[in-house]
């Protein structure tokens, strides 16, 4: 589990570290550039909804990245980073070339590294607290890449261990939704010995993860690793279960299951409640990439279709906007354009996705909002009115509030919209189960590093008590509420041992 | 895995189906439906379950023929296993005694209006049914139909069976004759507009079952949505059900044949393999 700063502290202090911080100097460390990662070139990977962008470091290049890290005595990266992963300790293991510890310090921490070091929003996070940033504004060690590297040698290596799992207690807890908050808490709770089943609603297991984030940034192969490690565990899982429909969670108890984990995420998509937006060619971008990424729509041999135009308009400017706009330039779209309110500067997709989307050829829009949808023959979309806007005043979020310019309307041609401008939680679980406490926004409300609901059997994380957050996020308030409901459980269990 | 356990052929192109879904036989409603899924490279298909039986754990389905996920599933065989079956989704059909209730289907509609007729027969109700069809080989369920019935009309386009005519001149004629307090109709869009506006003429509140387009049935993509009452809403989560009157039925015409092109194009390749 985590470790104290105490801890971090000592460890720097081991032998092979001192030898190791010894090894270059300073200024040789400090001479060396960020390595560059290789790329499968643009008009290449457009080919396929398949062909991961990001290819593989060399050991030579991550062990000379890795010597890059100061290995400060203050390691302000772990600040950054949502749930304090040993930075330092990864990177130092990495920069004597022992891949496989790297990725066991990694993995006392984070659950599914594989996917975080493809996924988090590195320049946000902890490599906007390095040291080469914060303090010589240059370009960060690249922390998320050598993540990636020691989860995929491991991986890779075939050598990775079934953890050690606890003798089993015979305690049954349930697990709502299979993402990556429900992943890290049947994880944890399987090496504790409790006999951990999930519950996945769509005939699949990996949420968003296989639903929503394409193959071309997160292939399905890694995913599906993580869930085999999990089965190997013990892990039951079971597809095609909607709790609260399918059976109760009053079933469940009757049922045997002590506790629930609800991790249903946020997978109500928005719309903008815009003339035409009901029209033929207009989707939410869940429905456009949960066809393409879990249905296979890119696929002919697949029986689900998908629209595919010349022209093609997605709304937003989030990772889900940037998934959905490249999923459009695969399926052969000529123009393909992000219609964004705000500047490109206050975009919240992660850098890397905006970068390799230019590279694409993806057109942006930005200062522009659509007002209505135009249609054409069949009750298709054929064109998008679109008003420029300019930026007043900071709002709630500090970013400068984007304003309507009157009379600045324009139209586009486009035969496929789709709309990504945000989720809200998924409402079956706060509906139906009665005692909740739910927020005005429909999250389910937890004491917080608890992650207990008003229901004192009912834990809950992710993106359903979030809102639309992020994949470390919901990973580590799994792995916090393993650990409490272990001492619920515990606790609730002693008391019923002393026969009250 | 859900086996099929039983078919019957009610005519070329419908099919009843019995399926093992003990979970789903024991917590449906009249009204909820499932989503199917035939093969790895299947699409997600919603279909009304038109019956259940607890002590089995067993669940019918009624499906017609229309392209190619409901061939695959209409071509499977007792013992074969249906590869992913999920629900019961969507509201269950709100039933209350009334007094006298119009049910109105047309085509393989039948099969989701019946659990729907039996449910109203069971709460106290007189219930006067109005099957219709193109001809003779397309009416289904009928005898099913007549135990939950009061009274059973058919009326077919040729007239090979039943009176000749349209569904909404047998609906005229109930009407005229005796007080309608509600009416349910389900079956094809174009029908449902037609019988919105006929007990819309007789303020006759009426409940229309929407068959969208759906994906995953559970109110994630909005690939179902509908105007009713000038808002947007989701028909698996927020339906199937919504007041006739309320509907946009053009909109939603339209929505059903968004894909015929690429639905064309898989069908072709799915007879070429
Ligand atoms: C397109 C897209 C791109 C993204 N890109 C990034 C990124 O680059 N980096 C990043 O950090 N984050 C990204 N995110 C956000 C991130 O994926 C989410 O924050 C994260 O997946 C939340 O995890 P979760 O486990 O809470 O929920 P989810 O991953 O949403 O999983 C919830 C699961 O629960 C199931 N479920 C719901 N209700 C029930 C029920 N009643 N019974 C059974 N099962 C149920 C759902 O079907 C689903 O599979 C992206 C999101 C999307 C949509
Ligand atoms: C809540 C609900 C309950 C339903 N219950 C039943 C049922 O009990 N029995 C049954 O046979 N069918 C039912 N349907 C309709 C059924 O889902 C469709 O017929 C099926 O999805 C068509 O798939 P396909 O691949 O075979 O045909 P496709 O090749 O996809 O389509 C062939 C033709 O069917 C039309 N079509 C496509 N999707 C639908 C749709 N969802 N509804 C109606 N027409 C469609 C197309 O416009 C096209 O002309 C229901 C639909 C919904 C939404
Ligand atoms: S089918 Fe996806 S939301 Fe209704």
């Amino acid at each position: 589990m985590e470790r104290s700063d105490e801890q971090i502290k000592k460890e720097r202090k081991q032998p092979w570290r001192v030898e190791l911080q010894k090894k270059n100097k300073a200024k040789d460390r400090m001479a060396i550039q960020r390595v560059v990662m290789p790329e499968v070139e643009p008009e290449e990977r457009i080919k396929s909804q398949r062909i991961e962008v990001n290819s593989q470091l060399t050991k030579e290049q991550v062990m000379q990245e890795a010597t890059r890290c100061m290995d400060c005595v203050n390691p302000t990266c772990m600040e950054g980073c949502p749930v304090s992963i040993n930075i330092p300790g990864f990177i130092k293991r990495i920069e004597r070339g022992e891949f496989q510890e790297a990725a066991s310090v990694l993995k006392e921490t984070s659950a599914l590294p594989a996917v975080c070091g493809r996924v988090c929003p590195q320049e946000k996070q902890c490599e906007a607290k390095c040291f080469y940033v914060e303090k010589l504004n240059r370009p960060a060690v690249a922390i998320g890449y050598l993540e990636r590297f020691a989860a995929d040698y491991e991986r890779e290596s075939g050598t990775i261990s079934v953890p050690v799992v606890a003798e089993a207690n015979g305690v049954k807890v349930a697990v709502v939704g299979s993402g990556p908050s429900g992943l890290s808490f049947a994880g944890d709770m399987i090496k504790l010995g409790y006999e951990v089943t999930v519950f996945e609603a769509l005939h699949e297991i990996g949420g968003v993860l296989k639903y929503g984030i394409p193959e071309f940034r997160l292939p399905n192969a890694v995913v599906d690793v993580e869930i085999e490690n999990l089965r190997m565990m013990g892990v039951k899982f079971v597809a095609n279960f909607i709790v609260g429909q399918t059976a109760s969670l009053d079933d469940l108890k009757e049922a045997g299951f002590k506790a629930f984990y609800v991790a249903s995420g946020a997978g109500l998509p928005r719309f903008m409640n815009i003339p035409g937006e009901n029209l033929n060619g207009i989707f939410s971008s869940n429905e456009y990439l949960t066809r393409v990424n879990l249905m296979g729509a890119d696929n002919v041999d697949s029986d689900t279709p998908v629209l595919r135009g010349k022209n093609v308009v997605v709304v937003g400017g989030g990772n889900t906007a940037m998934d959905s706009v490249r999923t459009a330039k695969r399926l052969g779209a000529e123009r393909a354009m992000i219609v964004y309110r705000r500047s490109k500067e206050e975009m919240p997709a992660r850098k890397e996705e905006v970068h390799h989307a230019l590279q694409e050829g993806v057109e942006f829009l930005t200062l522009s909002n659509p007002v209505e949808y135009i249609a054409g023959e069949n009750g298709r979309v054929s064109q998008v009115k679109i008003q420029k806007m300019e930026l007043g005043e900071p709002d709630a979020s500090g970013r400068r509030r984007p304003v309507p310019i009157e009379g600045s309307e324009y139209l586009i041609d486009a035969s496929v919209v789709v709309v990504a401008v945000g989720v809200s939680p998924n409402p079956l679980i706060p509906n139906t189960v009665k005692g909740l406490n739910v927020s005005k926004w429909g999250t389910i409300e937890v004491e917080q590093d608890k992650m207990q609901s008003s229901i004192p059997e009912l834990f809950a994380g992710g993106d359903i008590v979030r809102g639309g957050a992020t994949v470390i996020l919901a990973m580590g308030d799994g792995r916090k509420a393993a650990a409490n409901m272990d001492n619920y459980l515990k606790k609730k269990h002693q008391i019923q041992a002393r026969g009250v | 895995m859900n086996k099929i356990v039983e078919k019957e052929h009610f005519s070329e192109r419908v099919v009843k189906i019995v399926v093992e879904a003990p979970l789903i036989a024991k917590s449906r409603k009249p009204g909820n439906f499932v989503i199917v899924r035939v093969g790895e490279q299947g699409e997600r298909i919603p279909l009304t379950i038109a019956g259940a039986d607890i002590q089995k754990g067993t669940i019918s389905l009624v499906v017609q023929k229309m392209g190619v996920s409901t061939t695959k599933l209409c071509d499977l065989e007792v013992g074969d296993c249906i590869t992913d079956l999920v629900g019961p989704l969507g509201q269950p059909t709100e039933i209350h005694q009334v007094g006298t209730v119009l049910a109105c289907g047309g085509g393989v509609g039948v099969a989701p209006l019946l659990p729907i007729v039996e449910a109203y027969k069971k709460a106290g109700n007189r219930v006067v049914t109005i099957l219709a069809a193109r001809s003779k080989e397309l009416v289904i369920l009928e005898d099913e139909v007549r135990k939950w019935s009061d009274e059973v009309i058919v009326m077919t386009d040729d007239g090979s069976y039943g009176k000749k005519g349209l569904i909404t001149e047998g609906m005229e004629e109930v009407i005229r004759r005796e007080k309608v307090d509600e009416c349910v109709t389900i079956g094809p869009a174009i029908m449902m507009k037609f019988c919105a506006l006929t007990t819309k003429k007789h303020a006759i509140p009426t409940v229309a079952s929407l068959n969208a387009i759906m994906v995953d049935g559970t109110g994630m993509c909005g690939a179902c949505r509908v105007t009713v009452g000038g808002k947007t809403r989701f028909t698996c989560v927020d339906g199937p059900e919504f007041d006739a009157h309320k509907i946009d039925f053009d909109e939603m015409m339209a929505r059903l044949a968004g894909y015929k092109p690429e639905e064309q194009e898989k069908m072709e390749h799915f007879l070429q393999q």
